[in-house]
């Protein structure tokens, strides 16, 4: 690993976990930039898990929001039960999510391709219409949350709270898929990307370790949907939408596939278009789109493959 | 005699109308190597996945080292012993040699879902692996920047690092240049030490060179079986091979 | 019973629209191994044109016209641009680049011609309704639109299974390196499959404006069925596109209906009123995860 790649993610943490602080020191960076930083992090988990999938193991799910919106949807069922156990509903949520990937991992892998990348949206798409049809949940109208959930009688209603607990649990998602990549499984996941029947002719069970692959992510995603739904304090289908699912692949892919890292980056990109120039002005797609096109015809490693040397 | 290692019963495949495994029988005696040969469309390739799974027979029997294997997937066939090395040339283009032959060391050796630690520590085996196939001192370069020669030889690398007990060599010196050609010769018959070998390949002139046995495929059958020097002197494979280059 | 053959033909006149779409997809995917997110902005391209031209030229058959070859024009131009530099790209980059020109078109749409659903006049023609059998009157526009949808799907046999120009498609679906082996200027064959593709889809837009609502971003979730068709239909195959076009159209008009009448029966009539549709969006997604599952490269796989 080079040096630049070693300093990059540290310093990245390092201004994640400066921001609160600048600002309880009373600088003026407003509120805007907490709230933005915040919402950056959360999808840097989820563009995170979908990057160890995705770069790491070439598996292209297009329908990586599924494993968002359960997390936030068991969020939801047991808000509306009066649960906000922190030590229930994420166990809850990771539980349903990992269930719910060794289901449709199971079936979609028997594709590729294009294909996968089809399967995945459907399965995504099936939660998106069964989101809607929770009647006792909102349906298609969503869900405002009673409440947020508690770690042992502490809330996560403060304005540091949820920001340091998503901080944290960031920091736990790039420790725990760093380790993964460099295991014996990542290498073997990598390697099934890089050529599937040779790994296969070494008498490795390609499928397992896909599949394993694939509820580790779900599991990991569901943990961010769990935060998303905290955040906005309010759950609705639109979190399984496709084009959730299709913003999740392109903070990965433009922030560098494989890097893990680079989701962070694609995380922080992504919010800053949609959110704060959003805010600025409506017409941000303008500029946002085109940029994709340039970034793919132009930068063939994402943001993270910059000053590589071979981006 | 021996065991053999691979022994194929009554093999049939067929594709719609078209049979290409017609009732092929065919054993490998240990530390052999037994070449098919047969001219374009005998049905080698289509034999050679059968043998490695990746295509499933219609009936017939393949057991290797005494274990039928006939209904099995290819990687609890690799477990068993089977390596294999491809027609188009198979590494993993990201990984240096030595991380090449490490991976497949680390396959043999246990569990695919060690996920904590980092997965290097194989002790001298891979190392060995390389220099065995002479690409020791490449082993730091990236798979993908080898040249193509050396390719094939990480790739004997890897098939050796599982220690198979059969050894499947799907056209190992097609693309090589005739340097290549006569190293790679060379190395393919110090294989047998470790293994049997199953070797599919057109040049004749290394056929006759490296086989011990030799059965001959035309059409999806077995027309002729014997050593080489039986082989060359059959009619029935001169006529098969009428009009191709022997 | 009647109701019943009305949302059969309704499901068929969805079918022959996606085909309309899911034909140019199919081909561009399976001769250039293109996925193209931002087929389904043709769709839409075609019917605000169509509106517009309409408007200038003084008619739905002028706007027709126009807005077809316009569309197609504009997604050549496209093609030449920014899309033929992504052909040998992962198809990673190609979904990237192709969803960033989803959301600028759809951007740019609502900045030229607003956000407000626009309204298509249907030709005066093909407006009204006729009797199919006692008691069931049918609209005549939807009758012409499965009549071009059937047209076409005709036209396309012809041209891939009769022409020069089909034979290299069908070539350059099941072995690309083949064609390029035949001497064929493959660039050129590239072009014409992605005018034509794009074209059908911006005849699609028309066709479809005078029936639903013209809004940015309308192309979205057809682009989602489309893709479901050819998915399931197997990518490259225009047969497979029109079957599983045929299917997809009937399951998803069908299912509405049946399963509303179903929940109804068995749950309460709030209840059923928010879980019928949910479910029924589903069923589609559900017929093509079962076909997957059991057929992993779809109906009809061009490739071998």
């Amino acid at each position: 690993m080079s040096r630049a790649s070693r300093m990059v993610p540290i310093a990245l943490f390092a201004s994640l976990a400066a921001i609160p602080i600048l600002r309880e020191a009373g600088l003026p960076i407003g509120g805007f930039l907490p709230l933005i930083a915040g919402r950056i992090i959360i999808f840097a988990i989820a563009a995170m898990s979908l990057d160890f999938i995705l770069g790491v193991g070439g598996l292209a799910s297009f329908g990586h929001a599924a494993p968002l919106a359960i997390g936030a949807y068991a969020v939801a069922i047991l808000d509306a039960a009066g649960i906000h156990d922190a030590t229930i509903v994420i166990p809850a949520a990771m539980l349903a999510a990992g269930i719910f990937a060794l289901v449709t991992g199971a079936i979609a892998l028997r594709t590729s391709g294009i294909n996968f990348l089809m399967i995945t949206l459907a399965f995504a798409q099936m939660v998106y219409f069964a989101a809607g049809s929770l009647a006792d949940y909102g349906g298609d109208d969503g869900y405002s949350l009673d409440a947020r959930i508690m770690w042992a009688g502490w809330k996560l209603s403060g304005r540091g709270g949820l920001y340091a607990v998503s901080l944290v649990c960031l920091f736990a998602a790039w420790l725990l898929f760093r380790t993964l990549t460099a295991s014996r499984f990542g290498r073997l996941l990598s390697a099934a990307r890089q050529n599937r029947v040779r790994v296969q002719s070494m008498g490795v069970d390609v499928f397992a370790v896909q599949l394993t692959s694939m509820v580790i992510a779900a599991m990991v995603c569901a943990v961010a949907g769990v935060l998303l739904a905290n955040e906005a304090e309010f759950v609705s289908p639109a979190y399984a939408a496709w084009g959730r699912s299709g913003s999740l692949m392109v903070m990965v892919l433009l922030g560098g596939a494989g890097s893990l890292h680079g989701a962070i980056l694609g995380a922080a990109l992504v919010v800053l278009f949609e959110e704060g120039l959003g805010r600025v002005t409506p017409h941000w797609p303008l500029i946002f789109g085109p940029l994709l096109v340039l970034s793919v015809l132009f930068l063939r490693r994402g943001i993270a493959g910059i000053g590589r040397g071979d981006g | 005699m021996a065991e053999p290692v691979l022994d194929i019963e009554v093999l049939r495949k067929s594709f719609g109308a078209l049979l290409v495994t017609d009732d092929v029988s065919l054993h490998v005696a240990p530390h052999r190597i037994h070449a098919v040969i047969g001219p374009n469309g005998a049905g080698k390739t289509t034999l050679i996945q059968q043998i490695s799974g990746a295509l499933k027979p219609d009936s017939g029997r393949i057991r290797l080292a005494g274990q039928d294997i006939t209904a099995l997937a290819p990687h609890l066939r690799a477990r068993l012993g089977l390596a294999r090395v491809f027609q188009i040339t198979s590494i993993l283009p990201e990984y240096t040699a030595l991380e090449n032959v490490s991976l497949a060391v680390q396959a043999r050796h246990g569990s695919a879902f060690r996920m904590i630690g980092p997965s290097s520590g194989t002790g001298p085996e891979p190392m060995r692996a390389l220099d065995r196939v002479g690409l020791a001192p490449r082993h730091a370069i990236r798979a993908q920047r080898l040249s193509h020669g050396e390719k094939r030889r990480l790739e004997l690398a890897m098939a050796l690092a599982v220690q198979p007990r059969l050894m499947l060599l799907d056209e190992p010196l097609a693309g090589a240049g005739p340097e290549d050609t006569a190293s790679l010769i060379t190395l393919l018959a110090g294989l047998k030490q470790d293994c049997a070998i199953l070797l599919v390949e057109h040049d004749m002139d290394a056929v006759f060179k490296l086989a011990d046995d030799i059965t001959v495929l035309a059409l999806g059958r077995v027309i002729a079986r014997g050593t080489p020097a039986e082989i060359k002197a059959n009619p029935a494979v001169r006529a098969a091979y009428l009009g191709e280059d022997v | 019973m009647t109701l019943f053959i009305v949302q059969a033909l309704n499901g068929i006149q969805l079918g022959m629209l996606l085909f309309l779409i899911a034909a140019g997809l199919t081909l561009v995917f399976g001769v250039m191994k293109f996925v193209n997110l931002a087929h389904g902005v043709q769709y839409m391209i075609g019917a605000y044109l169509g509106v517009t031209f309409a408007g200038w030229a003084g008619g739905f058959w002028a706007g027709l016209l126009l807005a077809s070859v316009v569309a197609g024009a504009f997604g050549l131009a496209l093609d030449v641009v920014i899309y033929r530099h992504l052909y040998r790209r992962s198809e990673l980059d190609q979904v990237l680049a192709t969803f960033g020109i989803i959301i600028t078109l759809n951007e740019v749409t609502r900045l030229l011609w607003g956000s407000n659903p626009l309204d298509m006049k249907m030709p005066e023609l093909l407006s009204g309704s006729f009797q199919l059998v006692e008691g069931l009157r049918y609209p005549i526009y939807r009758i012409a639109v499965m009549a071009a949808g059937l047209a076409v799907a005709g036209g396309l046999a012809v041209v891939v299974n009769r022409t020069r120009v089909g034979m290299l498609i069908r070539a350059g679906a099941s072995n690309g390196a083949m064609v390029e082996g035949l001497g064929v200027d493959i660039g050129r064959l590239f072009r014409i499959v992605f005018g034509m593709g794009a074209m059908l889809a911006g005849f699609a837009g028309v066709l479809a404006a005078p029936l639903v609502s013209v809004e940015p971003g309308m192309g979205d979730n057809l682009l989602i069925l489309a893709f479901v068709v050819i998915v399931i239909g197997g990518v490259g195959s225009i047969r497979g596109a029109f079957v599983a076009a045929c299917l997809v159209g009937l399951v998803d008009t069908l299912g509405r209906s049946l399963i509303t009448d179903l929940s109804h029966a068995a749950l309460s009539a709030t209840t059923s009123a928010r879980v019928g549709p949910a479910v029924a969006s589903m069923l589609i997604y559900l017929v093509m995860a079962l076909i997957l599952a059991i057929r992993p490269t779809g109906l009809f796989p061009a490739r071998a």
